[in-house]
């Protein structure tokens, strides 16, 4: 069981708070695109004998893409792995380039699933956020997409905004509901450094909203989307059941993925590799026969470490026998005693076979995980 | 030179002796910190070929490293160098000293093994505290000052100014002092010059009973402990059954010799040398700097004067940040000590820190050096509690307890007073700082004795203050309401009867041993309040509220609430992110390494000095 992630690194414009890897400049589509297909050859013995059940086209902003360049790629991964009869093919989807006729050229290719970056519902805060789409698009993109035949659909909400008011982020829940898709992936605005928030935030002219403020968002979205039948199965992501992310669930379970394209990722027996954050020096080695990457090998203790951070995340906790059959980690008197601590707190529930954050412990998932790493020494 | 003399016949080595005398020239250098001190050595090596120009590696006389990177010299060294000067050698020792008031002892024992001094001082900034401090204790020494005016280079240089101070200060001629320039190499031949006419030859007898002083000592892992001596009489031959008359030790000198760039095996030192002997000594206690060598066989009649047991004078309990690393702490401790005999420690217990050290320092930069060398030669992560100076409780019944721990403050009801010791400080300063100065001297319970004007913009003042005020960000303070124009200087002077109180702090009220202080009553109220402050800002937000409080005994006299971290950042976590993101929090876990986990809260290395860290 293993997935492929394909990277589009190109977007219309950028959003204020976003650092992933893309570009504005269309200049060096083509050459990344070749690019990409000539990485999927090249790779295809890494995945030799894996059935791919998921494909992630992801970015960046992959609609953006033809539905031709879209085809060559998925092609190329067909003709190079071996791609299960029923995968899960998803398209990560701006609002402003869904209509009906895209979409159901997308249904040719195979794509199944769309996750569709709505963010938010608000027409001040989507251009606050430098959104390419605006409040009715918001909403009418995931109608359309609908009628047009995919209902297996994520919209991406943002949470944690400055100044947001109380009511305002309930309108924003109840649009979402209203909308009724089978998943949501909910974000805490975080100010990255290389980003123009970031770059306000040093001048002190966007401040990140109180954790106060975002701690009560989060749990008004926890229990609204409860209330709707979403459930809660990772700190970001929500669903009816049987609509997690097969995909994503893949990187939690430590399965293997390769990803295809600048910037993006792989994670192949133990091995993390990621690929050149350059969409020409990408193409360009390509070009030449050379994937520009660099990898890690990933210690048993970078592997539990990997395990706990990503798998307290998720509604299921860790498994604490897992750890030591797995990464031959023996469990020490401070790692219980930090349980302990959290415990106390009621950040925690601790039962034979998991320990599992409570709904209020899930906020500070990032601050336990690493209370509970290893360190080398 | 002086391994020829053992193929003379025995009457003549006596001749000999005295005529190497004559060409001997023992001779420090007092400098304030960056007035060019090492640098001129440097010179005084190059020019008189001790060190060829390929093997100078700047500042060859500061050997640890800490030294070079603070530029200060915190050992004292010795080097010999031969001179030819107008047809004849000389022998020029040149003894250097430390430059900070906490090593103030060794610079008295430096100066007394010699004969004259360098004082240098740099043109561009003028006299400091601390140099006419160690100028005096030369002066007492009846030392020849040879004053040379430093950093004659730069165009900033006021040199009428600053030869009026030297002038005002030791009396004689304009004409005296030497313009020099370590940069340029300025003056310096007129510096050895000097050297060789103005400071006086050793006087002394070798025929007489061996007299020599240690004035150093040096740890090697392979020869164990190096003792530098200056012998003032009598003459040491290899082999010698030796004493060392304070701590009445005798041992066999297996190796004696000169200090070169190396060591220099000789077979004998006499009278007016400057050498080293290494006699087997593993444990630096029993080489105590000031301590006469004699024979055993035929000692001297008198010791050398000024020897001093030094005591600390700073407590600190210092834990390992990891309570198993408590056995390797004590194992760094002991090898420190081996090389700084100055150190003491013993074992201490706290609630909060678990099993540590009480260790005592001649200094706070004593205090500072030990724990930085802790953490590089030794790898020990540490933690270093709230210094405090030794305090004397009288008791009602009549005994005296000495106090080297806030935990030893016995029960008030107890206690008929308590005493503090008490400095007597110099400050040199611009005369611009001088208000804002006393007002710091003022707010650490100094008493103003005396301000005299050095020159129409240099001022000294002088005041008694408790020794104990300094250990509390003294020097800090001092730096930034001076903009670092201030030189300070103190010695002791003896006890006085104080109010002294007990301030502890309450972590979710519970007392933290390791952060209790002895302070001043009419202190506590504000300094419980700033320490509360400054709490809070240092530990940070846990996943529970944290009351921090300061009390007198029962007594709440500061409070103040650090509140829960209810939300962390929580982003994503998908396949390119998680590397990222693992690395992150492994670097805040490692971060919480190096905090205690005290009660249930966690709190980090620097809060534990919070108290020296205050600001207004
Ligand atoms: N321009 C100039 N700089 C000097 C001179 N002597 C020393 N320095 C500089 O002053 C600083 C302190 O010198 P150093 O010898 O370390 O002083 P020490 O602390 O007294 O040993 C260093 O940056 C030297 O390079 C000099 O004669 N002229
Ligand atoms: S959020 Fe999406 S659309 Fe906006 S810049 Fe980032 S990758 Fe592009
Ligand atoms: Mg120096």
């Amino acid at each position: 069981m293993a997935g492929i992630y394909v990277h589009i690194p190109f977007c219309r414009k950028a959003c204020h708070y976003c650092d992933f890897h893309f570009s504005t400049s269309l200049k060096t589509k083509d050459n990344v695109l070749n690019g990409i297909q000539l990485e999927a050859l090249q790779r295809k013995e890494s995945l030799a004998d894996q059935e791919i059940k998921t494909i992630y086209l992801g970015g960046g902003t992959p609609s953006l893409l033809k539905s031709n360049e879209l085809k060559d790629i998925l092609n190329a991964i067909y003709v190079h792995y071996s791609v299960s009869p029923k995968p899960e093919i998803t398209l990560e989807a701006n609002p402003e380039d869904i209509t009906d006729a895209v979409v159901k050229n997308w249904i040719k290719l195979g794509i199944n699933r769309l996750s569709i970056g709505v963010q938010s519902f608000n027409e001040d805060i989507l251009s606050w956020m430098n959104r390419s789409h605006n409040s009715t698009q918001a909403a009418l993109s995931v109608k359309i997409a609908q009628d047009a035949g995919i209902s297996n659909i994520s919209i991406d909400l943002i949470y944690g905004v400055p100044h947001r008011t109380h009511a305002d982020w309930m309108n924003e829940l109840k649009s979402a509901v209203d909308l009724n898709t089978p998943h949501i992936s909910a974000y805490c605005l975080t100010i990255e450094p290389e980003t123009v928030f970031g770059k306000k935030a040093v001048k002190g002219e966007v401040l990140a909203s109180p954790n106060s403020a975002s701690s009560v968002e989060f749990i008004t979205l926890v229990d609204n989307l409860k209330d709707a039948g979403i459930h809660f199965y990772e700190v970001s992501n929500f669903s009816k059941f049987g609509f997690e992310s097969r995909h994503n669930s893949n990187y939690w379970n430590r399965a293997d993925y390769i990803g295809l394209g600048p910037g993006a990722h792989s994670f192949i027996d133990g091995t993390r590799s990621w690929n050149v954050s350059n969409n020409a020096l990408y193409a360009t080695g390509l070009k030449k026969g050379t994937l520009i990457s660099q990898s890690e090998t990933l210690s048993n203790i970078d592997n539990y470490n990997e395990y706990i951070m990503t798998n307290l995340r998720r509604r299921e906790g860790i498994n604490p026998k897992l750890i030591t059959a797995h990464y031959g980690v023996t469990l020490s008197q401070s790692f219980k005693d930090i349980l302990t601590r959290y415990e106390a707190s009621k950040d925690l529930l601790i039962a034979e076979n998991s320990i599992k954050l409570t709904q209020n412990g899930f906020l500070l998932a990032d601050r336990i995980a690493s209370d509970l790493f290893l360190t080398h020494d | 030179m002086q391994d020829v003399i053992f193929l003379w016949r025995a009457s003549d080595r006596l001749t000999v002796s005295l005529l190497r005398m004559k060409n001997i020239r023992n001779f420090c250098i007092i400098a304030h910190i960056d007035h060019g001190k090492s640098t001129l050595a440097d010179r005084l090596l190059q020019t008189t070929g001790t060190i060829s120009d390929r093997d100078l590696q700047e500042q060859t006389l500061d050997d640890m490293d800490i030294e070079r990177e603070r530029g200060i010299t915190i050992k004292s060294h010795a080097i010999q160098m031969p001179y030819k000067f107008e047809g004849e050698d000389y022998i020029l020792n040149l003894i250097d000293t430390p430059g900070h008031v906490d090593f103030s002892y060794e610079v008295s024992r430096s100066i007394a093994a010699c004969e004259g001094a360098l004082l240098i001082v740099d043109a561009t900034q003028g006299i400091e505290a601390q140099t006419i401090s160690n100028l005096y204790l030369a002066l007492e020494h009846d030392l020849e000052i040879i004053p040379v005016l430093n950093k004659m280079d730069l165009a900033s240089a006021d040199p009428e100014g600053v030869t009026d101070q030297i002038v005002d200060l030791i009396g004689g001629s304009p004409d005296d002092i030497i313009p020099a320039s370590g940069k340029t190499g300025m003056g310096v031949e007129a510096i050895l010059k000097a050297v060789i006419d103005r400071v006086p030859a050793p006087k002394g007898d070798p025929k007489a009973p061996l007299q020599a002083m240690i004035f150093d000592s040096v740890f090697n892992s392979f020869r164990g402990i190096i003792a530098y001596v200056r012998v003032l009489n009598g003459t040491i031959n290899k082999r010698d059954i030796i004493q060392f008359v304070n701590t009445k030790a005798d041992y066999i000198a297996d190796e004696i010799g000169i200090l070169g760039l190396e060591m220099q095996p000789k077979k004998q030192l006499s009278a007016g040398d400057v050498g080293y002997i290494i006699s087997g000594i593993k444990i630096a206690k029993e080489v105590k700097v000031g301590d006469t060598v004699t024979l055993k066989d035929n000692p001297c009649e008198d010791v050398v004067q000024g020897f001093e047991d030094v005591k600390p004078m700073v407590f600190a309990g210092i834990y390992p940040v990891d309570t198993d690393e408590y056995e390797e702490l004590r194992f760094s401790l002991e090898k420190l000590q081996l090389n700084d005999a100055s150190l003491v420690y013993e074992p201490e217990s706290s609630m909060a820190l678990g099993f540590g050290f009480r260790c005592g320092f001649l200094g706070m930069l004593h205090m500072e050096i030990i724990q930085e060398r802790l953490e590089r030669e030794f790898n020990m992560t540490v933690i270093t509690t709230v210094p405090n100076v030794s305090y004397k409780a009288y008791m009602k019944k009549g005994e005296m307890i000495e106090l080297h721990n806030p935990s030893d403050m016995p029960d008030l009801s107890r206690i008929d007073y308590l005493e503090e010791p008490y400095i007597s400080a110099q400050i040199i300063t611009k005369s611009e700082y001088v208000g804002s100065i006393m007002s710091l001297a003022i707010e650490k319970r100094g008493e103003i004795k005396n301000q005299v004007y050095l020159t129409a913009d240099r001022v000294e003042l002088s005041f008694d203050m408790p020794l104990g005020e300094i250990v509390f960000d003294f020097y800090d303070k001092l730096k930034s309401v001076s903009r670092g124009y201030a030189s300070f200087d103190y010695q002791r002077t003896g006890f006085r009867v104080s109010k002294l109180v007990k301030l502890d702090i309450l972590l979710n009220g519970d007392p933290v041993d390791a952060l209790s202080a002895l302070i001043h009553s009419d202190n506590a109220h504000n300094l419980g309040k700033r320490i509360c402050k400054k709490l809070k800002e240092l530990i940070p937000r846990q996943q529970f509220m944290i009351a921090l409080q300061a009390a007198i005994g029962a007594k709440i006299i500061s409070r103040e609430t650090i509140s829960a971290v209810r939300k962390d950042v929580t982003a994503k976590c998908y396949g390119g992110d998680i590397s990222r993101k693992r690395k992150l929090l492994e670097k805040q876990k490692k971060g919480k390494k190096r905090m205690r986990q005290v009660g249930n809260v966690e709190v980090p290395q620097a809060a534990f000095l919070a108290v020296l860290k205050l600001d207004n």
